[in-house]
Parts: structure tokens; C-alpha cells; sequence
């Protein structure tokens, strides 16, 4: 018998990195924008996406991918909207993986333009796993406090964008707006910043906007590449 | 939160380097830890203590490195350490930064019996 030192060096994430670069080279090629959605839970992502389903199905196809640790019910309310949605509940775990991603690839249609993931409410564990997304959303809802971001720093470095939610309730709470933004753009200075209320309408439609035009300098890319 | 989920994919690769090495036990796992990971060291090591039960490495101890993350400056070439996620360099305010280390979890070494 003998001891042996071996020297490995591997990234113990790498098989989640790996099969989420599969997806997103999937998904990019066949001109699909994948977009994950990262909050705490009650931040409003649900109701964000019912508005946004409303505002881009007319004219773009859409699907979305449910992430919870028990329930159908956030798919069946985006199924009511008239548009495809799985629901992955996780059993216990705190986070989606990019592997339970990869098994719903088959069934989205083709015709699709956005595929939307709510991963579990948590604004910890999520940001750890890439799931193949284009976009990284992160959510913060104005009755969590506007210092979340520094409190939960990962979620806010690893977005590519923060939609601050429920912005009807910003005259009612000691929310700062602009403290909000500064410690989200401390993080992270190439944070695109959008305010929603999903209650008002507000802010949905520049949301939509900021989402088709990403999708068309993705494929944009895809040319040039 | 979810160290054990990270023990389980770490388990996968210990598993894989001992069949390759044709190995009898493991006695040693070294990690590198990037300190803005947000894996917590002592949850991973009661996480690892855990799942080791009835595996190869169920004598194994872990030695958690935990790594600063460094930067490279794009802006002035400078070569930074942070220990906040505050990502702007300190000589000249650039954002254009690369990753150099610190960010990952890193499985650096395993020691193995033959």
C-alpha cells in the first residue's frame, strides 16, 4: 500500500458551468433569450412575469420555467396567461440546477423567443449555479429594505440587471430609491437598473424592451461570430 | 446554505480520481475556497463529515484554503486583493476588472491510498 498525492485543480461546480454553457450555446443558436430570475421570496417575480407574459405574448412566444421547493402553483398561473410553463419543484433544495434546466429542453416549442426561469426564492444559493441563461435578473422588492444588495452581495454581482418591484409602496415605507441603486451600483457598476410596479403597470414595458433588444444583439452576435 | 448539495458534486469528482487511481481509501481532500463564494467553511467541513459515512473517504480529513479574490485591472494593470465585493479599482475608479482567483471553489489536491 502506498500514498499517493494528487494534484486535481477542478472546479467542484464545473459539471453545473459546463452543462449550462451547453445550454446557453444550445438555446442562443436556436434564438432563444434564456433569462434567470433571482429574488427573496415574496419579492414579486411571479406577478412581474404575468405582467410581462402580457406585454410581450402578442407578438413574441414565450415559456417559462417554474423553480420551487413544493407546489404547481406558480406554473398554473402562468399556464392561465395561455402560455407554456414547468414547474420544477426541488424536494428541499434551495436552488435550480443547470441540469434540471437541461432535461426541459426538449419540450420548449421552437418557435420560441424567451424562455423565463423563477429560480427558488433565495437570494443566496441561487447565485452560485449558472443555469444557461443570456441574462441574469436579480429582483428587490422596496418592503425589503434598501440595503439589501450590500447584505447579499453575490446575487447583485453576478446580475446582469436589478428590477427593483413593487415601487407603489415606496411613498408608504422608509425605502431610499436612490441608496438602493448606489449599493447595487457599488457592486456591480454595470447593473442596468428598471422600477416596477407589476401592480401599477409600472416600468413593464421598458423591461420588455430592454429584453427584445438584448435578444436582438444576441443574434446579432451570432452573425458576427 | 447549500453546502451539502456542493458536497454531493464534490463527492462525484473524488469519486471519479479514486476509480481512475485505483484507489483503496481517501485520506486527504484540500480545498481552495474563494472567500466571495459564500460557502461557509464550517457548514462544508459538518457537511463533508456527513456524507463521507460509508464512502472511500470515510476516514478522509478536509483542509479548507480560504483565497482572497484578486483582481487585474484592465484600466492601470494593477493587481488587486478585495475582501468586499466592492469591484472598482482603488488607483484609478476602473470597472473593467478580471478575475484572477476567489470566486471559485476549487478542489486543489486529493491524497490517496494505492
Amino acid at each position: 500500500m502506498a500514498n499517493k498525492e494528487l494534484i486535481v485543480r477542478e472546479e467542484i461546480l464545473g459539471s453545473n458551468k459546463k452543462v449550462a454553457a451547453e445550454i446557453r450555446g444550445k438555446l442562443e443558436a436556436a434564438g432563444v433569450l434564456v433569462v434567470n430570475l433571482l429574488s427573496s421570496p415574496g419579492s414579486g417575480k411571479t406577478t412581474l412575469l404575468e405582467r410581462l407574459v402580457e406585454t410581450l405574448k402578442p407578438a413574441h412566444p414565450l415559456a417559462v420555467i417554474e423553480g420551487d421547493i413544493e407546489t404547481e402553483r406558480d406554473a398554473d398561473r402562468i399556464r392561465r396567461k395561455g402560455v407554456p410553463a414547468w414547474q420544477i419543484t426541488t424536494g428541499g433544495a434551495c436552488h435550480l440546477e443547470a441540469k434540471m434546466v437541461g432535461r426541459l429542453l426538449p419540450e420548449i416549442p421552437a418557435e420560441t423567443e424567451f424562455l423565463f426561469i423563477e429560480n427558488v426564492g433565495n437570494l443566496v444559493c441561487p447565485a452560485g449555479y449558472d443555469l444557461g441563461e443570456s441574462l441574469r435578473c436579480v429582483l428587490l422588492s422596496a418592503p425589503e429594505g434598501d440595503d439589501k444588495p450590500k447584505k447579499y452581495p453575490k446575487a447583485f454581482a453576478t446580475a446582469d440587471c436589478l428590477i427593483i418591484t413593487k415601487s407603489d409602496l415606496i411613498p408608504y415605507l422608509p425605502f431610499d430609491l436612490e441608496k438602493a441603486g448606489n449599493e447595487a451600483l457599488d457592486i456591480n457598476p454595470r447593473l442596468r437598473i428598471f422600477i416596477t410596479s407589476a401592480l401599477k403597470g409600472k416600468g413593464i414595458a421598458d423591461l420588455a424592451r430592454y429584453f427584445i433588444e438584448s435578444r436582438v444583439n444576441m443574434i446579432q452576435h451570432q452573425h458576427h461570430a | 446554505m447549500h453546502e451539502l448539495s456542493i458536497v454531493s458534486s464534490l463527492f462525484e469528482v473524488l469519486e471519479e480520481k479514486a476509480r481512475e487511481n485505483r484507489a483503496t481509501k481517501i485520506v486527504k481532500v484540500r480545498l481552495k475556497l474563494g472567500k466571495l463564494t459564500g460557502v461557509v467553511p464550517e457548514l462544508l467541513q459538518t457537511a463533508f463529515d456527513t456524507y463521507k459515512q460509508g464512502t472511500i473517504a470515510a476516514e478522509a480529513c478536509m483542509e479548507i484554503e480560504e483565497v482572497p479574490l484578486k483582481l487585474r485591472c484592465r484600466g492601470c494593470a494593477a493587481e488587486i486583493e478585495k475582501e468586499d465585493y466592492v469591484l472598482v479599482c482603488p488607483s484609478c475608479r476602473s470597472t473593467d476588472l478580471e478575475i484572477l482567483e476567489g470566486m471559485d471553489l476549487v478542489l486543489d489536491k486529493i491524497d490517496l491510498e494505492v
